[in-house]
């Protein structure tokens, strides 16, 4: 496969600078050199690249928009579009990166104390320590309102009981973000729960067709005692969980995009050498041409929203619905493209000798987590009308 | 060791060419831009002396303003500073052009060692950095496998041909080409891209050179070759045919 050379059919490069440009060819060519050449065999063995692990550190792509702590201080848009190149390789992949970045050193730098802080983000920046994100639980996904883990404090510990599931990097954390409800009238809390833990087991979730390339755990807390530092100090509500979701999302809507292109990319290929009716490629069928120009269109479209969304961002300007409307769209785009690269390439478009159907599966679960396609359009919903419609 | 490192920008690979009707050169709009990747080997030999021997890099490059984002991308992998020879109509330069403008550049400073790639992946002359070497009145060796550095002087490793190996000894300063592959260029890290924003790139405008780089040689037309398919039925028994067929693969497709 020759090097990826991206896609831009309106000069959209020039919109970006130089720091941004060179950040995303670091990606793609990590993604080229190292993650395409061995993601299909972990794909189908479900087992997670972990040797990547070190590499994605050294080149910085964790907490890469956080500042300090050795974090590489890019801009929203230039770690965007790393997550974009990421995905592009692989959901499973780009989740670990945006657990590890925006629900884990994301939650700590903006609500932990400063020995929280100093301990864990050198840690998680190298790569040395691993953190999952424990807010879904089996009976509250879009409503993580209604969760019944609960943290009693008990003189200089906090004693925490519950469920959490569907929690990317779970069983190879060495720390868990752990949202519980508290005493204070059920505030909402982040807590640090370690590995090892005494009370705090993680597992394996089997059988997944979707992000098989990706660890998902869950995590059962059963009179988990902590020390009471390990309290998030300025976490506080529902906002604070939802505010790391918002920081994730973000880095979803690029990611989206990457997947899309990836399967823009494979279906324009393959459609120019596959041949049918007297020896003509599929790509001069004036049906496989409006897949291919609806993908371009849309992957075009994606990328002016990722990108102001980014700017604004930048600016400190960004509001949920903003990054709602990016995460909505764009994972929906990558989904729509990689259906319509899967019709292109007929039968070999189920197949891992070609990307389309891991993303296409993996897609699947992308449009769901971290807040479904329906609950974004509910957010817009209530953003343009003022009028709440999630019960 | 101070060394420069002459970079070129080339067009992207697999970027989407388009001749102008009876053009000499390309359309370089709507295509993207990358460092020439010989010379991304010779940028990487560069900074690993250094780590060895200490000093600066230097990366040198020549071209429009779009260049700048090499230079960048050589200071984000480790480059301490840039020299930017600014000219617009650069690819309208000749090799001997090239070269007078980057040796007038370069006799601004002093460098213990220049080094270039074998040669740019669009034009592909080859010759600049030969050029380069006797402009400056420099020792040169090309297609360098492996340099080692003692007491001011160079062992020097040059691959021949047919797998042969030649090992040279050559002074300081001198200029050499590196041979593609002969290292695993590092990647830009995003602390280092960072890290880049804050590290000088000078600006040079090459007419402010004063040198004189009118072509001695012109390039008439550049086009794509026309497709032609040819059959060959290859002869003997299977055991003969497939020995020729290896044979093929190897040296004419290359595939093997």
């Amino acid at each position: 496969m020759p090097a990826f050379p991206g896609v831009d059919f309106i000069e959209f490069d020039s919109l970006l600078n130089d720091e941004e440009k060179l950040a995303r060819q670091t990606a793609r060519q990590f993604v080229d050199d190292e993650v395409l050449p061995i993601i299909e065999k972990h794909n189908r063995e479900a087992t997670m690249p972990t040797h990547l692990i070190p590499l994605m550190a050294d080149l910085g792509f964790f907490g890469a928009n956080l500042k300090g702590y050795g974090c590489a201080e890019m801009s929203n848009v230039a770690y965007g579009l790393v997550m974009q190149e990421l995905e592009r390789g692989d959901s499973g992949l780009r989740s670990f990166v945006s657990v590890q970045s925006a629900l884990v050193m994301y939650p700590i730098y903006t609500f932990g104390s400063d020995a929280q802080k100093s301990k864990w983000l050198p840690l998680l920046q190298s790569g040395k320590a691993i953190g999952c994100f424990g807010l879904t639980e089996p009976q509250f996904g879009s409503n993580p309102g209604g969760m019944t883990t609960r943290a009693v404090k008990k003189g200089d510990r906090y004693i925490l009981n519950g469920e959490k599931l569907w929690i990317t990097n779970g069983t190879i954390a060495d720390v868990s973000v752990v949202w519980a409800k508290t005493e204070d009238n059920d505030r909402v809390r982040g807590f640090l729960i370690e590995r090892g833990t005494p009370g705090f087991k993680a597992y394996d979730i089997h059988g997944k067709w979707s992000l098989r390339a990706s660890v998902t755990s869950g995590l059962s807390m059963t009179d988990c005692e902590i020390p009471a530092a390990n309290l998030l100090p300025e976490s506080g509500g529902l906002k604070s969980p939802l505010m790391c979701l918002n920081q994730a999302r973000y880095g979803i809507g690029w990611g989206g995009l990457g997947a899309a292109m990836a399967c823009y990319y494979t279906a324009l290929q393959y459609a120019k050498t596959r041949t049918q009716f007297n020896n003509k490629p599929i790509a001069s069928h004036q049906l496989v041409q409006d897949k291919l120009a609806w993908m371009i269109t849309e992957i075009t479209k994606g990328q002016l929203l990722a990108l102001q969304v980014g700017r604004l961002k930048d600016a400190g300007r960004a509001e949920h619905y903003h990054v709602s409307m990016l995460k909505m769209n764009n994972v929906w785009v990558g989904l729509e493209s990689a259906r319509k690269a899967r019709d292109i390439l007929g039968a070999n478009g189920i197949v891992d000798d070609y990307c389309i159907i891991r993303h296409m599966n993996n897609l699947e679960s992308v449009y769901t987590y971290e807040g479904t396609h329906d609950i974004h359009k509910l957010i817009i919903g209530e953003r343009i009308t003022g009028i709440p419609a999630y019960a | 060791m101070n060394i420069a490192v002459c970079i070129k920008q080339v067009p992207a690979k697999d970027a989407p060419l388009q001749i102008p009707e009876g053009g000499a050169w390309i359309r370089e709009t709507d295509i993207g831009f990358e460092t020439n990747e010989p010379d991304g080997y010779a940028l990487e030999e560069a900074l690993r002396l250094k780590e060895k021997h200490g000093g600066e890099v230097v990366a040198i490059s020549m071209g429009p303003e779009r260049v700048k984002q090499t230079i960048k991308e050589a200071m984000a992998k480790g480059a301490d500073r840039g020299i930017h020879v600014v000219d617009d109509k650069f690819f309208q330069l000749d090799p001997l052009g090239s070269a007078r403008s980057l040796a007038a550049a370069i006799q601004k400073e002093k460098f213990d060692l220049i080094l270039t790639g074998l040669q740019s992946d669009d034009h592909g002359f080859g010759q600049t950095g030969v050029l380069l070497a006797e402009l400056l009145g420099l020792p040169h060796a090309t297609i360098i496998m492996q340099i080692e550095v003692q007491d001011g002087r160079m062992r020097l490793k040059r691959e021949l041909e047919a797998g042969w190996f030649q090992w040279m000894e050559a002074p300081l300063p001198a200029v050499l080409s590196i041979q593609s592959g002969i290292n695993k260029p590092r990647y830009a890290t995003l602390k280092g891209i960072m890290a880049a924003k804050k590290k000088e790139i000078a600006s040079i405008p090459r007419a402010s050179l004063g040198v004189d780089a009118t072509p001695t040689q012109k390039v008439e037309r550049i086009y794509v070759p026309a497709k032609t398919k040819k059959t060959e039925i290859l002869t003997g028994t299977a055991r003969e045919a497939a020995a020729k067929l290896v044979e093929k693969l190897k040296h004419e497709a290359r595939v093997l």
